[in-house]
């Protein structure tokens, strides 16, 4: 089965502007490569400044990559090709009440990909929305209201709608669950499977939940300082851990996983 | 004693119109020592009654309740001085996102010598200032951090969040209460944080005997850490009792519902598969739902539900349902096994 996305030797760094003699180099990314298939999960862990989302950054285009290249589909993606890429890979952040703009409708906010990626006229564009919400399961008449009027997990809902409206291949989530309520997020965790399955979608998962991550991913990455420290199936890596930072962050959480026994 | 004893605790917002139930007949009860997680989602009213308990409900609230003693005295009929020099003595609390709570333009060491009363301080007024130096800095080797004299110094935006909520709560500690509320002490932490602020109120609570009131929206974060649980949802008490009955034989269905939606307590279940949720999503405080507050969402209820159900107790695992679980039924897990 061939690629959906590869990334080969992708890294970032970033240059102190003030030294003219001795520049100083901060490397956030240590050159990076993986691959992911389409129907997959890639999981990605590790601690705070271990350069998760630096990655889904430079993932989604939003920071240019110091070196490496973007492998969709075998086409090189470029860094400056918006357009190809904001079609393509989408992404979902972890606040779903603070991406949304308030004063745009939800019929507004899921437009404008729309209008900017597609020849679609508004008839054939408010279908589709429609269509959208009803696959993220809300109502065709929730896009007249505002994004106040809805609870947490249902913008979170429409967050992913409006990743999912292009069409996308890829859909990084960064965080997208943790904000949420125990009960919303398994209800988005079975949406998230089952668009999954219907739309042959690869996610990118960064998230801090091994419970989540286990249940969720087929492989996982395990960054620290910038490095990947560990990489392989999800079951594997969990279940017979190699390296130290791996087995630290599971060893972190596995005492959340059971109750203590009297 | 217990320690803290609520009974029908009610908490009502004061409103144009109508009046709204935000937290509806909630009994709570600690004994000394003890960890008691009160979990729930948003909008469930736990963060309320922990404000309630503490007193610092504005005039819109209004606060009943059948009995609100703390070791035997009814704070509700003490007057509001009284009541103040009363919690402050006894009760501290820590909230969440530490680094919001403290002050960004004063340095630590003024923030945590601040706390300390001059009650514990002996000596002449010229020596109290190393004594409350002194003081801070036993404080903070109290919460683990080692390195006091750059904490001491720096403000809050130069520590990490971990470091943040470590100084929060040798702030909550420095007047030795009995009871620490934590309200999601570690909301937008990482694991490896997580896990120290947990493991250091946990030797806190079994060095100082100091009992903690853990509050959380998680059930499955939470588990390891407390003796009791209480659950509610939407203002209303679901269930109480030990960690392992709520976690291995819940009675109510939320309850089972929440232990079911993690993952990482379902281990048997195979990846990708679908999760056990309960549909729907959790009422807003203007469109409450009468009688038993889940009744929309829940799968066993029935006509039975419109009225709020009472509180019954087998063993001292205290549920709120017309239709609960059976106690002794076998558990669920056969069920999910046919299913997939």
């Amino acid at each position: 089965m061939s690629e959906l996305l590869e990334v080969k030797d992708l890294s970032k760094s970033y240059r102190h502007k003030n030294y003219w003699w001795n520049k100083k180099i901060d490397t956030i990314l240590a050159p990076i490569s993986f691959s992911v298939e389409a129907h997959q999960t890639l999981a990605i862990i590790g601690e705070t400044g271990s350069g998760k989302s630096t990655l889904a950054k430079l993932l989604v285009g939003a920071e240019p990559a110091s070196s490496g290249s973007i492998y969709l589909n075998g086409q090189v993606l470029k860094s400056d090709s918006y357009k190809q890429r904001c079609q393509h890979i989408r992404m979902i952040f972890q606040d779903s009440g603070t991406t949304l703009n308030p004063s745009l409708t939800i019929l507004q906010l899921l437009d404008e990909p729309l209008k900017l990626n597609t020849s679609f006229n508004e008839s054939k564009r408010k279908e589709l929305i429609r269509a959208t919400l009803q696959k993220v399961g809300l109502l065709g008449d929730h896009m007249n209201f505002y994004p106040h009027m809805f609870s947490g997990g249902q913008k979170q809902r429409i967050s992913l709608a409006r990743a999912i409206i292009l069409q996308p291949q890829v859909i990084i989530l960064d965080e997208a669950l943790a904000s949420l309520d125990p009960s919303l997020r398994s209800q988005m965790i079975n949406l998230l499977l089952d668009l999954q399955q219907q739309m042959g979608l690869a996610y990118i998962l960064i998230s801090h939940n091994l419970g989540i991550i286990r249940h969720f991913s087929d492989n996982i990455l395990v960054l620290s300082q910038g490095e990947v420290v560990e990489s392989g199936k999800t079951r594997d890596v969990m279940s017979k851990p190699q390296h130290k930072v791996t087995q630290k962050l599971l060893m972190n959480q596995s005492f959340q996983l059971k109750p203590k026994r009297k | 004693m217990n320690l803290l004893d609520i009974r029908n605790l009610t908490i009502e917002l004061i409103h144009d119109e109508q009046n709204i139930l935000a937290v509806d007949k909630v009994s709570l009860s600690m004994k000394e020592g003890e960890v008691r997680g009160l979990v729930g989602e948003s909008g469930s009213g736990k963060s309320l009654l922990a404000q309630a308990l503490v007193g610092v409900l504005d005039d819109k609230w209004h606060v009943h309740a059948d009995r609100f003693h703390w070791r035997g005295i009814d704070l509700l009929r003490l007057s509001i001085e009284e009541r103040k020099v009363l919690l402050s003595r006894d009760i501290a609390m820590i909230f969440q996102e530490p680094m919001a709570c403290l002050d960004p333009t004063t340095a630590i060491e003024d923030q945590l010598t601040e706390a300390i009363d001059d009650s514990q301080l002996t000596g002449f007024f010229w020596q109290k200032k190393q004594q409350r130096k002194s003081a801070a800095i036993k404080l903070l080797h109290k919460v683990g951090i080692k390195n006091h004299v750059a904490c001491l110094t720096s403000y809050p935006h130069q520590l990490t969040e971990a470091l943040c909520q470590r100084v929060m709560i040798a702030i909550a500690l420095a007047r030795r209460p009995i009871l620490l509320i934590a309200d999601e002490p570690t909301a937008a932490m990482e694991n490896t944080n997580q896990g120290q602020i947990f493991r250091l109120l946990a030797s806190l609570n079994q060095l100082k005997n100091m009992s903690i009131l853990l509050i959380s929206h998680d059930l499955e974060n939470i588990t390891h850490w407390t003796n009791t649980i209480t659950v509610m949802y939407s203002g209303q008490f679901v269930e109480a009792g030990t960690t392992d009955q709520i976690f291995n034989k819940p009675l109510h269905p939320y309850t089972r519902a929440l232990v079911d939606s993690s993952p990482s307590a379902n281990l048997h279940l195979p990846a990708k598969s679908r999760l056990m949720t309960l549909p729907g999503s959790i009422p807003i405080l203007q469109h409450l739902p009468i009688g038993c507050r889940l009744g929309p969402r829940c799968p066993r209820a029935q006509q039975a539900c419109v009225k709020a159900p009472s509180v019954t107790s087998y063993h001292g695992h205290k549920v709120s349902c017309h239709f609960p679980l059976k106690p002794l039924s076998p558990p669920l897990k056969k069920s999910i096994k046919g299913a997939c």
